[in-house]
């Protein structure tokens, strides 16, 4: 192949990059500093409420996964009682339909993202790992209502002035990876 | 006196040099030039089209988004779009928008990954790539913004979409859409150009106009041979006869044209983008009353759109019970890839590695 003037479009391209030398950064230094996950994050864990659970096992059926167990009792009145329930987040493919089947908003998403564990035994949750509590919030995926509680998302589109995240070079006496964690 | 020579076989993967997924490719070389190509795939199969038949039809939505992981959306809304048609169903008019914005969002990201990775098969190793992955992750944090995850959707559903808009997502698309042709101007000045990308891909693995058709390719291989073939003008589905955009071809079917090719729909895509955010209604339901366990006739149908890599068609045969009897998908890039013993004949194992880029394969959807 003949080229006219050859050079031209490799002058070009390195015109660009050293431009890019002086612009500021627009990564992060992941496990030291966090950018704000969105407010319908369908996090790997699930939330759920004890108290609005009916037992009807809805979340169950609309699993494609079939990987939800649950297993009620009669309890006083009409009322059915919870015995086990169970979810193999290692199983799980994190899809939100038992969220979005759920008529007495009983169940939501969470917000960790972070769940990786030494043994398969630790995935299942259990009702007492599944149930809220103060460190296991639930997310505003398909839950409209939680949406105002969580923190808003830092999208990278925006620049700090225009309210996005401050995106620094980390030095690297302040990262912590390597420190022996 | 000649000398008796024999091929030399060559096998380039599983885990493919430049891991497109896992994919092999038995290559049959004369000293370094390639006289035969035989594609060996199914290391990836999990038998979705097998899941589909013991699932209920909203059930399998997530298992679309594991077919072209790279443009899930589009995915989602070809096999939604085959049941609505097998079942009668009307989409909203909010929800129609709000699709057209997503396959066209989808388009771009996929493409930029397509190019990106192209570049990177020829041998400019991680650096166009991340020039495109800046624009990805602001795309993926509007995904994540609408529909909580990053790469497996799951936000189409049978009658419209699953959750409206939060309010953010408005002004950040809006500002995308006004920075977007400034970056696209900042690939094609450091890319269109660039000698090396020339001298690599210009005139390498030809796929005639003849032989395109002749295999049934579609997308970005098809037009680039010059065939003004686009799903989206000829046979519109959702909304896409309302908007004005054009279909951009190439001249000889080579790989700068199919690399060409995909950064005008890129620019289309920002043209189609902008009318669907002007056209938009404020307000309306984005999801039609479609029951949990949807029992849609008995019958067949068949929805097929115009996706990043090309014609994805989902085939659904119902016997009216809440499961699909039998579930096809149509890839794209498995009809494709067929090509790819024509493009390659004659030519060097580094161009077959960028040959092979060109095409754009994404192996969940081959086989899945």
């Amino acid at each position: 192949m003949k080229f006219e003037r050859y050079g031209i479009g490799i002058a070009k391209g390195m015109a660009l990059t050293f431009r890019h030398l002086f612009r500021s950064p627009i990564t992060i230094q992941y496990p030291d500093e966090k950018l704000v996950t969105s407010r319908r994050i369908r996090g790997n864990e699930l939330v759920w409420f004890p108290e609005k659970c009916t037992g009807c096992a809805t979340c169950a059926k609309s699993c494609p996964q079939g990987n939800i167990v649950i297993s009620t009792h009669r309890g006083e009145g009409s009322k059915f009682e919870v015995d086990i329930f169970e979810i193999d987040s290692g199983r799980c493919i994190f899809c939100g339909l038992c969220v979005e089947s759920c008529p007495y908003d009983a169940l939501a998403m969470g917000l960790s993202y972070e769940c990786a564990k030494y043994r398969r035994g630790d995935l299942i949750l259990s009702k007492e790992k599944l149930a809220v509590s103060a460190n296991h919030q639930p997310s505003a995926y398909y839950r409209p209502q939680f949406e105002d509680k969580l923190p808003k998302q830092s999208l990278l589109l925006y620049n700090q002035a225009e309210g996005g995240q401050k995106l620094k070079f980390l030095p690297l006496s302040k990262r912590k990876r390597g420190s022996g964690a | 006196m000649p000398i008796k020579t024999e091929p030399f076989y060559l096998n380039i993967g599983p885990q493919h040099p430049s891991t497109h997924g896992v994919f092999r490719l038995r290559v049959a070389l004369d000293g370094e030039v390639v006289v035969g190509v035989e594609p060996i795939i199914g290391y990836l199969h999990r038998g979705i089209e097998k899941l589909a038949e013991t699932r209920t039809y909203t059930q399998t939505i997530p298992f679309t988004d594991r077919l072209d992981y790279l443009s899930s959306m589009t995915n989602n809304l070809a096999y939604c779009l085959a049941v609505e048609k097998l079942g009668g169903l009307k989409v909203p008019e909010r929800a129609e928008y709000i699709r057209v914005i997503f396959s066209e969002i989808m388009r771009i990201s996929s493409h930029m990954m397509a190019v990106g990775f192209f570049l990177n098969d020829l041998g400019a190793m991680m650096t166009p790539v991340l020039y495109m992955w800046r624009e990805r992750e602001k795309i993926m944090d509007m995904f994540e913004m609408v529909c909580g995850q990053r790469l497996l959707y799951n936000y189409m559903r049978i009658g419209g979409v699953s959750q409206n808009l939060p309010d953010d997502f408005m002004p950040a698309v809006k500002k995308f859409l006004a920075e977007m042709p400034k970056y696209i101007d900042e690939y094609d000045q450091l890319l269109a150009q660039n000698e090396i990308l020339l001298a690599r891909s210009k005139g390498v693995g030809i796929l005639s106009k003849d032989t395109a058709i002749g295999i049934g390719a579609s997308g970005p291989v098809l037009r680039a041979s010059g065939v003004k073939w686009d799903i989206r003008k000829m046979d519109p589905y959702s909304i896409y006869e309302r908007f004005d955009f054009e279909v951009p071809t190439g001249d000889t079917g080579d790989c700068y044209d199919r690399y060409w090719v995909r950064m005008l729909e890129i620019r289309q895509s920002v043209r189609i983008l902008e009318q669907a955010i002007a056209q938009i209604p404020e307000k309306g339901a984005v999801c039609a009353d479609v029951p949990q366990f949807f029992r849609p006739p008995r019958g067949e149908a068949y929805g097929y759109l115009e996706g990043p890599k090309g014609n994805i068609g989902f085939y659904i045969v119902s016997d009216g019970s809440i499961a699909p009897y039998r579930l096809h998908i149509y890839p794209p890039t498995l009809i494709n890839i067929t090509a790819l013993s024509d493009m390659v004949i004659g030519w060097k194992v580094a161009d077959l590695i960028i040959i092979f880029g060109s095409i754009d394969v994404v192996l969940g959807e081959i086989d899945r």
